[in-house]
């Protein structure tokens, strides 16, 4: 707790006005940027630690890979920075979480808003049980937006970002759910995508889909690559070092290792990210 | 255990389980079919002249030119009935004291039976109840009747160790020597002719107020003092157990209110509903004076605190079937609490809640118990939809149990207990297949 005072609360308190101005009045600078910075960050589950001490700069409109063992913390970590652990009533933090700035889990925080900017994309393809075109505009709708041809121009654009506009232009009024898995993933992004979030979070996101769908969603993380700061966990060692820019590796809770993913894959400077990534544990 | 045991163990459990499937059939049987062919006797029976009269005089239904021409042609048939009567009781006043009251009394025994099979006779003042004012409008009552006139019913006491014996006695041997033991034969042979039975489809059992505390006409009041209750009911406790539910899954923050409020809840299930019968009229009408005496108000404010625990249960067990993933996805796009319960979560968990609450109407109902002290009376007619806060009832269960037990002619009108029970069972079952059907589409509507 006094990490988190002491480190994150000054600069925090005063950008608190600042935090959810519109986009362009902010200065995000392309690239270099750290949009999200961990500092002493721990997560705990009661009294277990499943975050150590971790301090990381994600770089603005990266892809940053997180990769580890299971049970290593990193869907913990990634879930942290949009406060999704807040549904676990044990969960507490301490250390310093910043999203632009901001502390996280500052006392002024609303973590609706921050949601509404941290989008997540969930290991399970999870639509509502509703329409395509009612689950992409349920975001919108939530915010305000209840004009029938705006929401028409939201959904399309976001179907169209997440490379499945083609796929259901033509049954937007029938239920998500009679799509095949995949699809009802990439559905998932446009969902997430049409509240126009800055960083996309995604849980290992192709976990449950077949190859195909896995590479589609390749495919579309490399799209958004440059739009977005997009974190993605992943067990799959090839997918990380194919979409990724930056790698994270975590071990039991600690951020053993965070370089440019060239470097983490060819040249790790830990012994144990070398075991990892050649196979050696997992 | 060898593979062998596993698969005999195996087949046995399988072979349990279609036998108890098959007792409950079974069972269901039989305690389905006689409901459903006695109360269908209520609506479609064989009916007498007598019915036609009744329909007529009480609720002006019925041919008057079709009428009135079987009344002509039964009367000729009856005219020599009553003609052996008068020819009788002029024998009964010419003969010895002695024998005079002998016969006396056995001939008042046969008026009696006569009078309750063909209605008051001709020049005898017109009775002050509706029910003594026809003869039998129901064939099979009638030919029961008919054997009562035939035959005396005698009591064989002669062995006090076992119960006595009923046994019948041909009344025409009794008055033999007479001019009457004529009429006996002449009744057995033309009542047909004199009660003309006709297959009748009475619809209005359904649609008519009662008449003479269920005698004759129909259940209509009680049909609908059952739909005010349970509707009535349902409005209160619907919201209230949903919002109740909500409360319990999404928000109470486990601990001991919550915990107490919870066994609270299981604990409210469990009550007898006579207790809830006693709660209603202790403090509904007693302390909360929410009408002067019995109304349909407070009986529906009873039974919705009856059912309650269990559309709180059916609610409760809905929602947390919903699954997790919903809620993630909801708040990570940045919703807050209530926007995911009422978007996502009410509309996932709603063919469940609705269910619940359609069981919970059906039990509404049916019960009878709460509805004593609050709400019910065994005769009345249909009520409006303004006097529920001021008006009680009839409702279908009280009145099942009413007139089968309370009724000083029980015995007459099983045809209209049968009938009630059959709308009673009917008005459940549509409503549970009703939540059936809705359960189905609303699901196929989220599965897609």
């Amino acid at each position: 707790m006094d990490a988190r005072e002491s480190s994150g609360s000054a600069p925090a308190q005063k950008a608190t006005r600042d935090m959810y101005l519109p986009p362009e009045r902010k200065k995000i600078a392309d690239g270099g940027t750290a949009h999200i910075s961990a500092k002493e960050f721990s997560v705990y589950y009661g009294e277990f630690e499943a975050v150590k001490r971790v301090s990381a700069d994600i770089m603005s409109k990266y892809v940053t890979a997180i990769i580890g063992p299971s049970g290593c913390g990193k869907s913990t970590f990634l879930r942290s920075i949009n406060r999704m652990n807040d549904l676990i009533s044990s969960c507490h933090t301490t250390g310093a979480l910043l999203f632009d700035g901001q502390d996280v889990y500052g006392k002024f925080t609303d973590e609706v808003l921050l949601r509404k900017k941290v989008g997540m994309v969930f290991q399970k393809p999870n639509p509502f049980p509703k329409s395509i075109f009612d689950n992409i505009a349920y975001g919108p709708r939530l915010h305000g937006v209840n004009d029938k041809k705006k929401l028409m121009e939201i959904v399309e654009r976001s179907l169209k970002k997440a490379a499945i506009w083609d796929e259901v232009c033509d049954r937007l009024d029938k239920n998500a759910l009679g799509l095949s898995g995949g699809q009802q993933q990439r559905l998932c992004v446009a969902r997430t995508l049409a509240v126009e979030p800055e960083v996309l979070l995604l849980d290992e996101p192709t976990s449950a889909l077949d190859p195909k769908a896995t590479a589609k969603i390749e495919d579309l993380i490399q799209e958004l690559r440059g739009s977005y700061t997009i974190m993605i966990v992943t067990h799959n060692m090839q997918q990380a070092s194919r979409v990724s820019d930056s790698t994270m590796f975590f071990y039991e809770g600690v951020l053993v290792e965070h370089a440019s993913t060239a470097q983490l894959f060819t040249n790790p400077k830990d012994p144990m990210t070398e075991d990892y990534i050649t196979g050696r544990f997992s | 255990m060898n593979i062998g045991t596993r698969k005999i163990l195996d087949r046995s459990f399988t072979a349990v389980g279609i036998g108890s499937i098959v007792v409950m059939a079974v069972a269901l049987m039989i305690v389905v079919v006689p409901i459903i062919t006695n109360g269908i006797g209520a609506v479609f029976f064989t009916g007498t002249v007598e019915h036609r009269k009744m329909l007529f005089s009480e609720f002006k239904r019925g041919d008057t030119e079709n009428l009135s021409s079987e009344v002509a042609s039964s009367n000729r048939y009856r005219a020599k009935v009553y003609e052996m009567l008068t020819g009788f009781e002029a024998e009964l006043e010419a003969m010895e004291p002695e024998k005079k009251v002998e016969f006396k009394g056995k001939y008042s025994e046969v008026r009696a039976a006569l009078q309750a099979l063909l209605g008051p006779f001709p020049g005898d003042p017109e009775p002050m109840l509706t029910r003594f004012k026809y003869g039998q409008t129901r064939w099979e009552k009638a030919e029961e009747k008919l054997h009562d006139l035939l035959y005396e019913s005698k009591w064989d006491n002669s062995n006090p160790e076992v119960m006595a014996k009923e046994y019948f006695v041909s009344r025409a041997i009794g008055f033999q020597g007479t001019s009457l033991v004529k009429l006996f034969p002449y009744v057995k042979d033309n009542l047909d002719k004199m009660l003309i039975p006709e297959f009748t489809f009475y619809w209005g059992f359904i649609t008519d107020s009662s008449v003479d505390s269920h005698f004759f006409g129909g259940i209509w009041p009680e049909i609908q003092g059952t739909f005010f209750l349970a509707f009535g009911a349902m409005l209160f406790a619907f919201p209230l157990g949903v919002v109740a539910a909500v409360y319990f899954t999404e928000y109470a923050r486990p601990g001991f209110l919550n915990s107490m409020l919870r066994s609270a809840n299981s604990t409210l299930a469990g009550v007898p509903s006579i207790v809830f019968g006693m709660f209603g009229l202790a403090f509904f009408i007693n302390t909360m004076k929410v009408s002067e005496s019995k109304s349909v108000i407070a009986g529906a404010l009873t039974l919705a605190i009856m059912i309650l625990p269990t559309i709180i249960r059916a609610a409760e067990e809905a929602i947390l079937a919903v699954p997790k993933t919903y809620r993630e996805a909801s708040l990570s796009l940045g919703s807050t609490k209530w926007n995911t319960i009422a978007t996502v979560i009410l509309p996932a968990a709603l063919p469940g809640i609705i269910t619940g609450g359609i069981i919970s109407l059906g039990r509404a109902a049916g019960e009878t118990a709460p509805i004593i002290f609050t709400a019910a009376v065994s005769v009345g007619s249909a009520i409006g939809l303004a006097d529920v806060l001021t008006s009680p009832t009839p409702a279908l269960s009280w009145n099942i149990y009413n007139l089968a037990s309370e009724h000083e002619a029980a015995a007459q009108i099983r045809h209209v207990q049968y009938g009630m029970v059959l709308a009673l069972v009917s008005i459940v079952l549509m409503l549970n297949l009703s939540a059936i059907v809705l359960r189905a589409r609303i699901s196929k509507k989220l599965k897609g």
